[in-house]
């Protein structure tokens, strides 16, 4: 189960906790990898620590020329072209719409969102061929229950998951899956650095009582990326710990 | 001409899996051979793998026949 042996991956925002754990877990079940991320020193710690069937391709996610090249370049590192997309990268220029700068809305929607319609556009002419593809793209529990202060940011993610909805039904009869994994709450540098009050607040909002891992978006990603997610398309897996149950 | 209209037809009968017979020069991919719109897609990318030349959208959205493939391509290639 859920082997991806000769399988080809690009993850995007590898250097993020989340990014890489996926990365992680991709490669301990048999994919080639390609990390991508700003920070190349970071990648290529990364890469260190997985050895074999692994690639490092930086990539600035702002400048949409280099994210149209992205997808060959890491095909090209792989020797091969990819079977699974995951575009986890994302930022967050956070703040009350009163008080929110064009160039916050503007920054977060061409990174967080822009970024995924071209990056997916230049994966699909080889998936089409392959006549297989898994596209996951990594979108937030809060572009679907909104949340103060991120209006920008969850309009990038809601705007992640009607885009896959329709690509998933355009390419679903080639073999090409297109999902999105909703994260709720996962302990993060930035989690760690709340005061005790703030973590209680937060955790009296999950039935699970606990922040979710990276581990846990990991597996979510894995079972969209293998064979026996074929039937999955179109579909938003939240995970959470409850917090939100849609 | 008849050499790309040869290879055209041959791509189209692979592509769309379409009956040799049917593919005429008059027919169309969508109304005639069963193509979705997908297909059709796939089809102008595929000629421009086999014939090396470029097909923008607003002229892709024109070739919806195998005649009108065959003389885009024709034009193209010289």
């Amino acid at each position: 189960m859920f082997d991806l042996t000769g399988k080809r991956a690009l993850v995007t925002g590898a250097t993020g906790g989340l990014g890489g754990e996926i990365a992680r877990l991709l490669h301990k079940q048999g994919a080639h990898v390609a990390l991508s991320g700003t920070r190349a020193e970071k990648l290529e710690g990364l890469a260190a620590e997985l050895g074999e069937r692994v690639a490092v391709t930086p990539c600035n996610l702002s400048d949409g020329e280099a994210v149209d090249a992205l997808p060959a370049q890491a095909a090209e590192a792989l020797g091969g072209p990819l079977d699974i997309l995951v575009a986890n990268a994302g930022i967050t220029r956070d703040g009350l719409l009163m008080r929110m700068k064009q160039a916050d809305f503007d920054d977060v929607i061409r990174i967080n969102l822009e970024s995924y319609f071209r990056l997916t556009k230049a994966c699909l002419r080889p998936m089409m061929k392959a006549r297989s593809g898994r596209i996951i793209g990594i979108t937030s529990i809060v572009g679907v229950t909104g949340n103060p202060g991120q209006t920008n940011y969850a309009a990038s993610k809601a705007g992640m998951i009607g885009f896959s909805k329709s690509l998933a039904q355009e390419v679903a009869s080639r073999g090409i899956t297109v999902n999105c994994i909703a994260p709720g709450f996962i302990r993060s540098p930035m989690t760690d650095a709340l005061n005790d009050a703030q973590k209680e607040a937060t955790l009296s909002r999950i039935p699970a009582a606990k922040l979710g891992e990276g581990a846990d978006i990991a597996a979510g990603a894995l079972y969209l990326a293998s064979d026996e997610a074929a039937y999955v398309t179109g579909q938003t897996l939240h995970i959470n710990g409850g917090m939100a149950m849609i | 001409m008849s050499d790309v209209l040869e290879r055209v037809k041959k791509m189209v009968v692979e592509h769309l899996d379409a009956e040799e017979a049917k593919v005429t020069n008059n027919a169309h991919f969508i109304d005639d051979l069963g193509a979705d719109s997908l297909d059709t897609v796939e089809l102008v990318m595929a000629f421009e793998e086999e014939f090396d030349i470029e097909i923008p959208d607003d002229a892709a959205e024109h070739i919806q026949t195998v005649g009108d493939a065959v003389k885009f391509i024709s034009e193209k290639v010289g």
